[in-house]
C-alpha cells in the first residue's frame, strides 16, 4: 500500500471515528444529567440527516441543515419531557428498554415518514467529483467538513462546560444533584437542555456525514453502538478520550476495508468495540473516571 | 390425608386448549390458521427461554434473535448441503449452545447498559456476518430445506398434509419446554437466580456461584432459540437475514416484557397472541412500529406486564 493510499484510509477513518465520538459525546451529556444510557442516540442522526433532506428540497442548504438541527433538537426535548420526566427512580433495565422500544418508534416512523431508500445531502461545498490534494492523497472535501465540524462541536461543547454559568450548573447536576438543588439550579431545565444539546449534535453530525455515509432508517443501531463504546472508553465523562476512541476505531474499520470484504465492515468494528468493552470496560483513564463502572453496582435492576 | 394439590392443572387446560383450537378450525374448515399457530409456537419457544435469562435472572438479551438465527442457519446448511439429514436440528441446538457458551463467559461479566449494548452488538454481528457471507445465501437467506424426519412418520415440515401433526409438535415442544422452565425456577437453581436478580453480591455472599447460573441460564435459554430456530427453518422450508434482524430481538423482549418480566405464563399468553396477530398480518404496515409501542408503553405504565395491570385493577376495586 503506497504512502498516500494509507493517508486516503486514514483521513477517511478519522472522519467515521469522529462522528462516532459525536454520538459517544451524545451518550456523556445525557448519562451524567439522567443517569440513563439513551439507546435512541443513533436515531438522533438519521432524524437530523433525513429531515436536513426534505427542507433542503425548498431552502438553501445551510438554512435546512439549521432547521434539522433545531427541529431534532427539539424531538429529543419532547422524547425526554413526554417519556422520561416523570419517572421516578426507574431501573435501569426499565430505561434500557424504554429507551430501545423509543429507538424503534423513531425508525419506524421515519420508515413511513420518509421511505426504505438510501438518502444523501449533497456535498457541503464542490460536487460529487471534486477532490482536496492532501500530501498526495485525494480526499473529498466532505471529509474535511466532518473533521472541522466535529473539532468545532467538540471545541465548543469543552468552552460551554468549561466557561459558562449553565454548563458549569449542569456539571454541578452530574456529579451532585443535591448539592446543585441546594446551590439554586434548577435541575428538570438542564436536563431537557442536556437532550437539546445531545439531539442537536447528532443531527448536526448527522447532516455532516450525509453525503459521505448516505442516510437510512435504520443506520442508528450500529452507530449507537459504536458509539456507546467510544463514550466508554472515555469512562462516560470524558470528551477527549471518546474523541480518541473513536478515530481508533475509526481507522481500524476502514483499514479492515482493504483486508476483508465490505460487507464485514461493521462486524470487524463492533468486535473491536465488544473487545473493548470487555477488556477496559472502566475506560481508558480508569483511575479518573466514577465509580458507576460496568462491573460494579450500576443501582437498582 | 390432603392429597397434594395438583399443579399440573394449568398444563392439562393449556394441552386442552390447544386440543380443542385445532378441532375447532379443522372442523371449521379454517386449519390454513393452523399455520400461523405453529410458526407462533415455534417464537413462543424463544419467548420462554428469554423469559427465564431475563424476567427470573434479571440479564437482558437484546440479541436473542442472534441465537434463533444461528440454530436456523445451521440447520439449513447441514440439510441442504447433503449431510446426514437427522444431523441438522441437534446440530442447529449445539452450535447455537456453543456460541452462548463462548459468548456468554466474557459478556456476562457485564451489567446493566452495558450487558444490554454487548448483547446487541452481538446480534447486529450475526446479522451483519449472514448478510455478508455468500453460504448463507446473504441477503436472499437459504431456501428449499428439505423436512425434519422425526419418529414414526412424523416430519417437521410446512407441507399442507402434514399441518396438523406439525401443530402438533410444535406445541407439545413448547409444552415440554414450560414444564421444563417452570420446574427449573421452583428448583434451587430457580431460586439461587432470583437471588442473583435481586443483588448479585449478596447471592454470591450466600454460596451462590453467580458467574455459573448466569452462564447456566444464558446457554439454556439460547438452546430455546437456536431449537426454535432450526425447528423453523424447517417448517418454513427456509430461513431469512430478518431472522437475525434486531427488531426480532426487540420483539422478544417485547413479549417477555409484555408478558410481566418473571412470568412465564403471561409471557406465553402474550408471546402466541401476539405472534399470531402479528403473523396474519394484524398489524399490517406498522408490525415494527406495534412492538415498539408496546414495549414503551409497557414499560412506562406497567412494568409489571399486562396481567400485573389488570391485577392492580382489581385490587384498587
Amino acid at each position: 500500500m503506497s504512502a498516500a493510499q494509507l493517508l486516503q484510509y486514514l483521513l477517511s477513518g478519522v472522519a467515521t471515528g469522529s462522528i462516532y465520538a459525536i454520538v459517544g459525546i451524545g451518550f456523556t451529556i445525557i448519562y451524567n444529567s439522567t443517569g440513563i444510557i439513551n439507546f435512541a442516540q443513533g436515531e438522533f442522526l438519521m432524524l437530523g440527516g433525513m429531515i436536513a433532506v426534505s427542507l433542503q428540497a425548498f431552502l438553501p442548504l445551510t438554512a435546512a441543515i439549521a432547521g434539522a438541527v433545531v427541529v431534532t433538537g427539539l424531538v429529543g426535548v419532547a422524547v425526554q419531557l413526554v417519556f422520561l420526566s416523570w419517572l421516578k427512580k426507574p431501573g435501569v433495565l426499565r430505561m434500557i428498554i424504554i429507551t430501545i422500544g423509543l429507538s424503534i418508534l423513531m425508525r419506524e416512523a421515519a420508515l413511513h415518514v420518509w421511505d426504505e431508500k438510501v438518502h444523501a445531502l449533497p456535498p457541503w461545498s464542490g460536487d460529487e467529483t471534486s477532490s482536496l490534494a492532501v500530501l498526495g492523497a485525494r480526499i473529498s472535501p466532505q471529509v474535511a467538513w466532518v473533521l472541522a465540524v466535529s473539532a468545532l462541536m467538540v471545541a465548543a461543547l469543552t468552552l460551554f462546560f468549561r466557561f459558562t454559568l449553565t454548563g458549569k450548573a449542569m456539571r454541578a447536576c452530574a456529579s451532585n444533584p443535591a448539592a446543585a438543588r441546594l446551590c439554586g439550579i434548577r435541575a428538570p431545565w438542564l436536563v431537557s437542555l442536556s437532550f437539546f444539546l445531545a439531539a442537536a449534535m447528532g443531527a448536526l453530525a448527522g447532516c455532516v456525514v450525509s453525503p459521505l455515509t448516505q442516510t437510512q432508517y435504520d443506520m442508528g443501531t450500529s452507530l449507537a453502538v459504536k458509539g456507546f463504546t467510544c463514550a466508554v472508553l472515555g469512562g462516560l465523562g470524558n470528551v477527549s478520550a471518546a474523541v480518541g476512541a473513536g478515530i481508533l476505531v475509526g481507522v481500524l474499520e476502514s483499514a479492515s476495508i482493504s483486508v476483508l470484504p465490505l460487507a464485514y465492515k461493521d462486524v470487524v468494528a463492533l468486535t473491536i468495540m465488544l473487545a473493548i468493552l470487555l477488556l477496559r470496560p472502566q475506560g481508558l483513564f480508569a483511575g479518573m473516571t466514577r465509580k458507576r463502572g460496568p462491573l460494579g453496582r450500576v443501582g437498582g435492576a | 390425608m390432603m392429597p397434594a394439590r395438583f399443579r399440573g392443572a394449568p398444563l392439562l387446560a393449556l394441552a386442552g386448549l390447544v386440543v380443542v383450537a385445532q378441532a375447532a378450525l379443522s372442523a371449521l374448515k379454517a386449519d390454513f390458521y393452523l399455520t400461523q399457530l405453529t410458526m407462533a409456537a415455534w417464537y413462543t419457544l424463544v419467548a420462554l427461554g428469554l423469559c427465564l435469562l431475563m424476567g427470573y435472572a434479571g440479564q437482558v438479551s437484546m440479541g436473542h434473535a442472534g441465537f434463533f438465527a444461528i440454530g436456523g442457519y445451521t440447520a439449513a446448511v447441514i440439510s441442504t448441503a447433503g449431510a446426514p439429514p437427522w444431523l441438522s436440528i441437534p446440530a442447529g441446538v449445539a452450535a447455537t449452545a456453543a456460541v452462548a457458551f463462548l459468548v456468554g463467559i466474557p459478556v456476562l461479566r457485564l451489567r446493566g447498559h452495558y450487558l444490554a449494548m454487548a448483547t446487541l452488538a452481538f446480534g447486529f454481528i450475526v446479522s451483519r456476518i449472514i448478510l455478508g457471507t455468500s453460504l448463507l445465501g446473504q441477503a436472499d437467506g437459504i431456501s428449499d430445506i428439505p423436512a425434519y424426519g422425526l419418529v414414526a412418520g412424523l416430519a417437521i415440515t410446512g407441507r399442507r398434509a402434514l399441518r396438523v401433526q406439525n401443530y402438533y409438535i410444535a406445541w407439545a415442544v413448547v409444552l415440554l419446554g414450560l414444564i421444563l422452565a417452570l420446574n427449573l425456577v421452583r428448583s434451587r437453581t430457580g431460586r439461587a437466580l432470583r437471588a442473583i436478580h435481586g443483588d448479585e453480591e449478596a447471592a454470591a455472599a450466600s454460596g451462590i456461584n453467580v458467574a455459573r447460573h448466569k452462564l447456566a441460564v444464558f446457554v439454556l435459554s439460547a438452546v430455546y432459540a437456536g431449537l426454535a430456530g432450526a425447528c423453523l427453518a424447517h417448517f418454513n422450508g427456509g430461513i431469512g437475514p430478518g431472522e437475525a434482524g434486531i427488531m426480532k430481538s426487540v420483539r422478544y423482549v417485547a413479549l417477555v416484557a409484555a408478558g410481566g418480566m418473571a412470568n412465564l405464563w403471561g409471557t406465553l399468553t402474550v408471546s402466541a397472541g401476539l405472534t399470531f396477530l402479528s403473523l396474519r398480518g394484524a398489524f399490517g404496515l406498522f408490525d415494527d412500529a406495534v412492538f415498539g409501542g408496546l414495549l414503551v408503553a409497557i414499560m412506562l405504565f406497567a412494568p409489571e406486564g399486562v396481567f400485573g395491570l389488570l391485577r392492580r385493577r382489581e385490587k384498587a376495586s
